[in-house]
C-alpha cells in the first residue's frame, strides 16, 4: 500500500508538473518525425538549389533509414530527458525540505526512492510506446511494414537505456547531494558508453551495443544481412547497472540526515 | 510520571562542533514542553535527533517508549512539524492529508473521515481544494500541524511552530497547541519567550548545545525570582527621588539599581530585608510615590540570566 501511494504520488507529480507531457511531446514528436524525415530528405533537398546537388548524391531512402533515424533520436533525446528529469526528482526534495517531512513517516527510503525510479520509467515507456507506435504506423505507409518482434524488441531497448541513465543520474545525485554533479556524471558515463564502442573486446558490454543488438534484428529479417550479435552481455550489464545504481541510491538515502 | 520523552547523553557534532551535547531530558506525558533557546542552540538538531531524521554521535533517546534510532515504529509515535514546512505545491491539502494518512495505513473510510475533521479544526475547510502553492505562511502552518496530527501521534515536534508568523497567525497557532494539552505530548522550540511563557507547562533553556535548565515555569519563576523593586515617584520630586534611589547602590541587600526618568528598578539580593527597608527609607526621604510595586522576573529576564551567565564562563 505504502509504495503504491508512493508511486501515484510520483506518477500525479510527473502529469501535474507538465513532466509528463514534455516527455510525451518530445518523444513523439522525434518518433513522428524520423520516418518522416527519413523520406522526405532527399526530396526537400534537391527543392533547394544549393542542395539539389546533394540530393542526387543520396541513395533512396529504405526503411532501414527510417528505423535508424527513429533509434538515434528517441536515444539522444531520451537521454538528455531521461538527465534532465531525474535530476532534481531527489535532491530537489530534499533542498526545499519537502523530503524530510515525508521521510519521518512509516516509509523505507528504499521505497521513497524506488517509486521515483518506477514512476519515471513508467512514464519513459508509455511516451516511447507512443511515439514507437507512430514512428511504425508512418514506416508502414512510407515505406514497408517492419518486423514487428524486431520493432518491439527495439523498443524495449530503447527504454532499458533511457532507465540506465535514469538510474545512474538518480544514484549519482542522490550520492553528491547535488542535481548538476548528478547529470555531470551521467552525461560522463554516455560518454564513457560510447568509447567503449571503439574496443572491440569490450563494446559487446556496454549498453549502448543494445541499439547495434536492435538494429542487427532488423537487418536479419529485412535484407537477411546481418551479422550475428550477441546482445546478451549488453542487456545484462544494463540491467546490472540499473541495479546497482537504484541499490547505491537506496543505501545513499539510508545512510543521509535531513 | 511516564515520560513521553527520555534522553540520556543525547549528542550531536558536527565536526569540531558541539550542536548537541550530552542532553538529558525526561519530558512528562501529556503536557506542553518549552525548548528555550537563542537561533543556533541546538534546539532544530534536537528535534531533528527526536524525529530520527539525524542519528546521534552518542547517547540514546524514546519518544513514547520507541528508540529515536527505530525509525519505523518511532514514526507512529510522533508528529514532526519543522520551522518551516514545505509541501508539494501542486497539490490540495486534501491529497496532500490523503497521501501522508495512506503511508501510516490508514484505511480509506477512516482517512477521509480524519482529514475533514483537522481541515475543519484547523479552518482549512474553504482552501481544501486549493492547490498548497498558492498559500500563505499561516495556511501552510495550519496545514504543517494537520499533517503531523493525522496519525493521532502521542508526542508532538514542533520547530519553532509560530517564530515566522504574524501576531493573528501566531495566536491561531499557539491556541490550537493549548487545545492539544492533556491528548498529546507538544515538545516546542521557540526563541520567542512570549509564546513560552503563554503556553508551556515546563520549560528548558538551551545553550551551545546543553541545557542549563529545566523545569515547570511556576518553579522557574519561584527559584530565579530575585524580586524587582519598581517605584515611580510624583514628576514634581524626581530630584529627590533620583538621589535616594541612587544611594541605595551602598546597601548591602541591593544588588543594581536603574532610574529612568521617574522610575526606578531596584534588584535586591536578599528581599526579606527589602521588604522591610524599602518602605520607611521612602518615607523618610520624603518624596511622594505614584507607584511601588514587586515585581516578579519574567521569563525573558531568566532567560538572558542564565544564557549571560554562561556564555561569560
Amino acid at each position: 500500500m505504502i509504495f503504491f501511494s508512493s508511486l501515484r504520488k510520483e506518477l500525479m507529480e510527473l502529469v501535474r508538473t507538465s513532466k509528463l507531457i514534455i516527455m510525451l511531446a518530445v518523444m513523439v514528436a522525434f518518433g513522428l518525425a524520423s520516418p518522416l524525415m527519413a523520406r522526405y530528405t532527399p526530396e526537400i533537398l534537391s527543392l533547394i538549389p544549393e542542395t539539389a546537388i546533394l540530393a542526387e548524391i543520396i541513395p533512396e531512402p529504405t526503411l532501414l533509414d527510417a528505423i535508424s533515424q527513429f533509434m538515434e533520436n528517441t536515444y539522444q533525446f531520451g537521454f538528455i530527458l531521461g538527465i534532465l528529469l531525474t535530476m532534481g526528482s531527489f535532491v530537489k526534495e530534499k533542498d526545499l525540505g519537502t523530503a524530510s517531512m515525508i521521510l519521518v513517516k512509516p516509509i523505507s527510503r528504499s521505497t521513497f526512492i524506488l517509486a521515483k525510479f518506477l514512476a519515471l520509467a513508467i512514464s519513459f515507456l508509455v511516451s516511447i510506446i507512443i511515439a514507437s507506435l507512430g514512428a511504425y504506423y508512418y514506416s508502414t505507409i512510407l515505406f514497408a511494414p517492419p518486423e514487428l518482434t524486431a520493432w518491439i524488441l527495439m523498443t524495449l531497448v530503447l527504454w532499458l537505456l533511457i532507465l540506465v541513465y535514469v538510474a545512474l543520474t538518480l544514484a549519482f545525485s542522490t550520492l553528491s547531494g547535488s542535481q548538476a554533479l548528478g547529470a555531470g556524471v551521467s552525461f560522463g558515463m554516455m560518454l564513457v558508453f560510447s568509447l567503449l564502442g571503439f574496443l572491440p573486446s569490450l563494446k559487446p558490454f556496454s549498453p549502448t551495443y543494445l541499439m547495434t543488438w536492435a538494429g542487427n534484428q532488423f537487418l536479419n529479417s529485412t535484407l537477411r544481412a546481418g551479422n550475428a550479435v550477441n546482445g546478451w552481455p549488453s542487456l545484462l550489464v544494463s540491467l546490472g547497472i540499473i541495479t546497482v545504481s537504484l541499490i547505491i541510491s537506496s543505501i545513499t538515502l539510508k545512510n543521509q540526515e535531513f | 510520571m511516564k515520560s513521553a520523552i527520555y534522553t540520556q547523553s543525547l549528542s550531536k557534532n558536527y565536526g569540531e562542533i558541539k550542536a548537541v551535547d550530552g542532553i538529558d531530558l525526561a519530558v512528562p506525558t501529556g503536557i506542553i514542553f518549552g525548548f528555550l533557546g537563542k537561533n543556533g542552540a541546538g534546539k532544530t538538531t534536537t528535534i531533528r535527533l527526536l524525529a530520527g531524521l539525524a542519528k546521534p554521535s552518542a547517547g540514546e533517546g524514546w519518544v513514547d517508549g520507541e528508540s529515536i534510532l527505530d525509525g519505523k515504529n518511532l514514526a507512529h509515535k510522533i508528529g514532526y512539524l519543522p520551522e518551516e514546512p514545505a509541501f508539494y505545491g501542486w497539490m490540495t491539502p486534501i491529497e496532500y492529508l490523503d497521501y501522508v494518512g495512506s503511508l501510516f495505513r490508514i484505511p480509506t473510510d477512516e482517512r477521509k473521515d480524519r482529514i475533514d475533521k483537522l481541515l475543519n479544526r484547523l479552518g482549512l475547510t474553504k482552501p481544501a481544494k486549493r492547490r498548497i502553492g498558492g498559500f500563505s505562511r499561516g495556511m501552510r502552518q495550519r496545514l504543517g500541524l494537520a499533517q503531523a496530527l493525522i496519525n493521532k501521534p502521542s508526542v508532538l515536534l514542533l520547530d519553532e511552530p509560530a517564530s515566522a508568523l504574524d501576531p493573528s497567525g501566531r495566536k491561531e497557532v499557539l491556541d490550537m497547541i493549548v487545545s492539544l494539552r492533556g491528548t498529546h505530548t507538544v515538545f516546542m522550540s521557540t526563541h520567542i519567550l512570549a509564546d513560552a511563557e503563554r503556553v508551556c507547562d515546563r520549560i528548558a533553556i538551551i545553550d551551545r548545545g546543553k541545557i542549563l535548565i529545566e523545569a515547570a515555569q511556576p518553579e522557574l519563576k519561584s527559584d530565579f525570582s530575585i524580586p524587582v523593586f519598581e517605584i515611580e515617584s510624583a514628576p514634581e520630586d524626581q530630584e529627590i527621588f533620583s538621589s535616594w534611589i541612587s544611594q541605595l547602590v551602598s546597601e548591602p541587600w541591593v544588588e543594581d539599581v536603574q532610574l529612568t526618568g521617574t522610575v526606578g528598578r531596584v534588584k535586591v539580593t536578599d528581599s526579606d530585608i527589602a521588604n522591610q527597608t524599602i518602605l520607611p527609607m521612602m518615607v523618610a526621604a520624603g518624596f511622594r510615590l505614584n507607584r511601588y510595586e514587586v515585581v516578579r522576573p519574567s521569563l525573558e529576564d531568566i532567560f538572558l540570566r542564565l544564557v549571560e551567565k554562561e556564555e561569560s564562563k
